[in-house]
């Protein structure tokens, strides 16, 4: 079962940032469990196989006045898959702070190492919605797959399966989550 | 929250306005831009001017602004347009009916970013056929006014979309390719009945016209 984990602080914004992610692994037959943040137990993240931490609108940042909500990533040895917020949260549990580089639409992003299943030197037209970002290079346990300029696009740990995409897959690469569900 | 919704008349913005009610927001404002420009890339024309219509059977405040349809000058049109909302009626928000169309909702996300307002788009990625199917289930009653792609023609102006509307347009869809929800501009459509309407709004007449040898149909439609 995969642990969907919504970061909106407005329900409605769910309809956009996390029922497309429960849809696409609805149409494969792969089951899930959503829960906010807020809401969520030890007892969820243990019962799950695999993790994914959605992303929400480009002016919610709400999620970083609860970061301690999410400390448990760090102690678990689970996949974890952060998109976009979910992507800036796994940098903030491990002690980075935001940076401001506002990407909206479509944008080609070049994955420079091999990443959930897309060779290295591959080209993407990604969908971005985002004002903020983590700079990955200062952590040593991730290595960075995809970057434009200082923003990194694409990570992924060295030693556990965290990744973490700062574009939204689930508009133009859903493929990306569904090689996430099943690695 | 106070938000205002991105309205066309037609079927999507209606419905994601009747969405962000059900989640306990409030629509403050409506907000309609009427295009000069029959083949805009960002904005629904063939019925726009029945907005205010249906502004007054929903008795929520409407901002119409009128913008030449130049590609990029619209937008500064519809900037024009939400400031004047979010000064006026204190919106902290925009709803709007974008389902798949990114050139849409990237222009609106710049916008609403630009001027710190939440940006909902609660049809955002939804399989177009329930989302056709979503509003028989919660009574909205919306008639197609205009078609643009081959092989809709005439016979389809003014039609409800019903159960025998969604298993023709599976069929097109199939052969033809036809985007079911009509977001590529495939066909527009204008809500006369729905949840968000104190009263139903009833159609007395159409006229039905082509203006480029048949290629498209539009229809003027009357209300009561």
């Amino acid at each position: 079962m995969i642990l969907i984990i919504s970061t909106c602080k407005e329900k409605l914004h769910e309809l956009e940032f996390v029922r497309p992610i429960e849809n696409i692994l609805k149409k494969n037959r792969i089951s899930y469990l959503t829960k906010h943040y807020m809401i969520l137990n030890k007892n969820d993240v243990n019962k799950a196989d695999k993790i994914i931490i959605c992303g929400t609108s480009l002016q919610d940042f709400d999620y970083v006045n609860h970061i301690d909500k999410f400390s448990w990533i760090k102690d678990i040895n689970k996949p974890i898959f952060g998109i976009c917020s979910g992507m800036q949260i796994i940098g903030l549990v491990n002690n980075r702070v935001e940076g401001k580089k506002i990407e909206i639409g479509f944008y080609k992003e070049k994955f420079s190492k091999n990443f959930l299943n897309i060779k290295e030197n591959t080209e993407k037209e990604v969908y971005h919605l985002h004002n903020n970002y983590i700079d990955f290079s200062k952590l040593n346990d991730f290595e960075i797959c995809s970057k434009s300029g200082r923003v990194s696009q694409a990570v992924k740990h060295k030693n556990k399966k965290i990744f973490g995409v700062l574009f939204h897959p689930e508009v133009r690469n859903k493929e990306i989550i569904l090689n996430f569900a099943s690695a | 929250m106070k938000l205002g919704l991105l309205f066309s008349g037609g079927k999507d913005s209606a419905y994601a306005g009747y969405l962000a009610k059900k989640y306990g927001h409030e629509i403050s404002c409506l907000i309609s831009i009427k295009s000069a420009n029959p083949y805009s890339y960002m904005f629904h024309t063939p019925s726009i001017h029945l907005t205010e219509t249906q502004a007054q059977v929903m008795n929520i405040p409407i901002i119409i602004k009128t913008t030449l349809g130049k590609k990029e000058s619209e937008l500064k049109d519809l900037k024009k347009a939400i400031k004047e909302a979010k000064e006026k009626h204190k919106i902290q928000g925009i709803i709007t009916g974008a389902v798949g169309s990114v050139y849409q909702a990237t222009r609106i996300q710049k916008i609403c970013n630009e001027l710190s307002l939440e940006c909902f788009n609660p049809l955002w990625q939804k399989n177009q056929f329930e989302l056709l199917e979503n509003l028989i289930k919660n009574k909205f009653e919306v008639i197609v006014t205009g078609v643009f792609a081959y092989p809709l023609n005439e016979k389809w102006v003014g039609r409800k979309i019903d159960n025998s509307f969604i298993s023709d347009m599976k069929k097109l869809n199939e052969k033809y390719k036809i985007n079911p929800a009509g977001e590529g501009g495939e066909f527009e459509t204008l809500v006369i009945n729905c949840p968000l309407f104190k009263k139903p709004l009833k159609m007395i007449g159409k006229r039905v016209w082509s203006d480029d040898n048949e290629k498209s149909w539009r229809a003027e439609v009357i209300l009561k």
